[in-house]
């Protein structure tokens, strides 16, 4: 238990993952299945997460993210890697073990109508994990846990005889929060949790997330793809591009002073929903989509698209995550593309770039100073 | 006079043994030549319903009722036969949906797709229009044109079919583009790039541009008019900036309140609207965000809130509204118009299976996840 107080910063570490990968293999073939290949979903990811707080976790759709989530609480096994939950290894617990830990870690998934059973009421969606580990020992004081976590997500008493298809998607999403609650967690894996509700739903959901960290000390890794959302939530956010982190700083920071390219060009992409604020912030285009995951580029995994990849470096040696100002940053050119000192460069690019061509870098805009395109 | 004039449009589902649904009830709004309107709301609210009458796109059938006028150019779309339509629809008014896989033909080629508009109105055949096909696509940013004419939608990715999509759609550059929920099924950097090439098309060609999204930050960046949808009809219509900076409906308001802003500092509270956007009264017994609503006063159940037209330009439906500074409220109404509402039809938003059991609880599924 010693290695879970975090020497240097003297934080309380609930989860460390070190060097996680989570290859998925390609496999061809009738007879034989060959594995020609593997989809490298997460390839090298480091994260710790802070006891009572919020990580959140950002990238486009197949950068890994879902994975990471799933690779976390051991839902798909990790090729290789190591996931340390409260100082225990989850990767090498035997299965009877991890099964008391899931106890702990809870998951809370996108879609409500999908990861509810839809033949099953309220009260036996949330009974049946407690009957799996065992906790309230009759009916009656289980009964008792099932009300106070419905009072606490916000449903109504007689929400326990109906069935999910009776609730609208927001009160479905309560429901897929319930579940995860029940049984007392003290990290709950979100993924996704808000993205297939209503706007004015998801923001009852997110507030709901916040009042309960606050009032039960949870831990959260929230995985979305809406940066706004991710933002207004965690403490911590990690930017994934192609199966690895990119970036990672406190959220603030992060919105403040992005530092790796793609985390600029992800920020300046977001809509804002304040006129004067569009009107006055620079877009940085990133060109071209992911490239595939099963034969990631070379060298840093976003210099085919970098609006400031340079010659040397970006594109035959990976960037490792490194400090910088208290952010960690997976590239090589950081300090030089925050200074402004690669700018010059960067409007040249703008100038020979060929019209219409959707693949090369290409660049519109650059901000005039880091941060500054907001 | 306008590009487009809606007026009054309704559109009715009639069912034998079910209520009358009104999914659009006398939405009225105008797009001039150039302008890029905005259509904006949650599920439900008959944004789409809207598109799809003014294209004269909803599936025939028994019970369909579509009352009201669509002005485009002089001529009212709705009361067209369907061989005129077919000859204004992808020449002068031309439409983008949200899933650029559902509406493209996985069986046919991208190149044969798009020749096929060039070839219905423009009667461009063979090498000529292959050839203006491929300048459509290197138009809309897709590279290598020659060789993705060839290709079918499934080798294209999402944001590339897109385009393709797009490049249909500006194909005999129609005056007229709506855009349904363009940028929904696409991720952020994709979506900026579509947006960013939806904003070249029209400030290039005077193409004006009905912009359909639930995306309020899109909205912002995109729009010089905005109307507001809840429950079927527009409860509120300004200019972009006077709308995001005082917005006067509640239901306007609320709105803005709920988007979590990249820009905002960790912890600020959202302040959501309570309840689920299936609570709502019937148009003709007040107004449908009623149940919702904080601004709540007896006025606002009984009737249907009148329109209210103001000095600056702006309209909005609400007995209530959002007070403005310095202003004695109703100083600033120049005209109202009184809502009227079908007697006994409900709007689609509130169409249950079956009767809530509870108060609060709703029973159909999937009305309010995002389209």
């Amino acid at each position: 238990m010693s290695e879970r107080i975090d020497r240097l910063s003297g934080e309380d570490v609930l989860v460390e993952v070190r060097d996680l990968k989570v290859h998925f293999p390609i496999k061809r073939g009738v007879l034989f299945d060959r594995t020609v290949g593997h989809v490298k979903a997460v390839d090298g990811v480091d994260l710790r997460i802070t006891r009572g707080q919020t990580y959140g976790l950002v990238g486009e759709s197949g950068c890994g993210k879902s994975t990471l989530g799933r690779a976390l609480l051991q839902l798909t096994p990790p090729t290789s890697g190591e996931v340390s939950f409260d100082g225990v290894e989850l990767t090498t617990l035997a299965p009877n073990k991890l099964r008391t830990m899931r106890r702990r870690m809870q998951m809370i998934f996108q879609d409500p109508m999908s990861s509810l059973d839809p033949r099953q009421n309220v009260e036996s969606i949330l009974t049946e994990g407690l009957q799996a580990h065992g906790i309230g020992g009759d009916r009656n004081s289980r009964r008792k846990i099932i009300s106070e976590t419905l009072d606490q997500v916000g449903l109504p008493r007689w929400a326990l005889s109906r069935y999910p298809h009776e609730f609208s998607g927001g009160q479905r999403q309560r429901i897929g929060i319930a579940r995860a609650l029940v049984l007392g967690p003290e990290l709950i894996v979100a993924d996704e949790p808000v993205s297939a509700l209503d706007v004015s739903i998801q923001a009852q959901v997110v507030n709901l997330l916040d009042e309960l960290q606050d009032n039960l000390g949870l831990t959260y890794l929230v995985i979305a793809h809406d940066l706004a959302v991710v933002r207004h939530i965690s403490d911590t956010v990690g930017v994934m591009y192609l199966g690895a982190l990119v970036e990672e700083a406190p959220s603030d920071r992060l919105y403040t002073e992005p530092l790796h390219p793609y985390t600029r060009a992800l920020m300046s992409a977001v809509p804002v929903p304040d006129p004067d604020v569009e009107d006055r912030r620079e877009r940085i285009l990133i060109a071209g989509d992911l490239p595939s995951p099963a034969n990631p580029p070379s060298g840093c995994r976003f210099h085919t698209r970098c609006p400031w990849a340079q010659p040397t470096r970006c594109a035959d040696e990976r960037p490792e995550l490194r400090d910088i100002g208290g952010s960690r940053v997976a590239c090589h050119w950081a300090e030089q593309i925050a200074s402004g000192e690669l700018r010059r460069h960067k409007v040249s690019v703008e100038i020979t770039r060929p019209a219409g061509e959707g693949e090369d870098p290409s660049v519109v805009s650059a901000p005039t100073e880091p941060g500054s395109f907001v | 006079m306008a590009l487009l004039d809606v007026e009054d449009l309704s559109v009715t589902f009639a069912r034998r043994g079910q209520r009358t649904v009104r999914a659009v009830d006398g939405v009225s709004f105008s797009v001039e030549a150039g302008e890029v309107v905005g259509l904006v709301g949650e599920s439900g609210c008959g944004k789409s319903v809207t598109s799809l009458a003014i294209m004269g796109l909803l599936p025939k059938q028994p019970g369909l009722q579509v009352a009201g006028k669509a002005v485009f150019d002089g001529t009212d779309l709705l009361q067209l036969d369907d061989r005129s339509r077919r000859d204004i629809r992808g020449r002068d008014v031309a439409m983008i949906f949200q899933d650029p896989l559902s509406s493209l033909n996985p069986v046919v080629p991208i190149g044969l797709q798009v020749t096929e508009v060039l070839t219905r109105h423009r009667g461009m055949k063979g090498e000529a229009a292959a050839k203006e096909a491929a300048q459509l696509l290197d138009r809309v940013g897709i590279p290598d044109p020659r060789r993705r004419l060839k290709e079918y939608p499934h080798q294209l990715s999402g944001g590339m079919r897109q385009r393709a999509l797009i490049a249909m759609a500006v194909a005999c550059q129609p005056r007229l583009l709506i855009a349904d929920e363009p940028t929904t099924a696409l991720d952020v950097t994709i979506q900026a790039q579509i947006l960013e090439l939806l904003k070249d098309l029209v400030r290039d060609s005077g193409t004006a541009l009905v912009m359909i999204t639930h995306d309020l930050g899109v909205v912002a960046g995109m729009c010089d008019t905005i109307n507001v949808l809840y429950g079927g009809r527009v409860v509120e219509t300004a200019r972009r900036r006077p709308l995001f900076r005082q917005p006067r409906h509640p239901y306007t308001v609320g709105l803005l309140g709920s988007v979590p802003r990249l820009d905002a500092g960790r912890g600020e509270r959202l302040n959501p609207i309570p309840g689920s956007v299936r609570d709502l009264l019937p148009w003709p017994d007040g107004c449908a965000f009623a149940p919702r609503c904080d601004r709540r006063v007896d006025a606002c159940v009984g009737e249907p809130p009148d329109l209210v037209l103001t000095h600056d330009g702006r309209s909005y439906r609400c007995v209530n509204p959002a007070p403005l500074p310095g202003l004695t409220p109703g100083a600033e109404a120049r005209e109202t118009r009184p809502g009227q509402a079908t007697p006994g039809s409900v709007p689609a938003q509130a169409v249950p299976d079956d009767p809530p059991a509870a108060p609060g609880l709703a029973a159909a599924p999937s009305e309010e996840e995002t389209p």
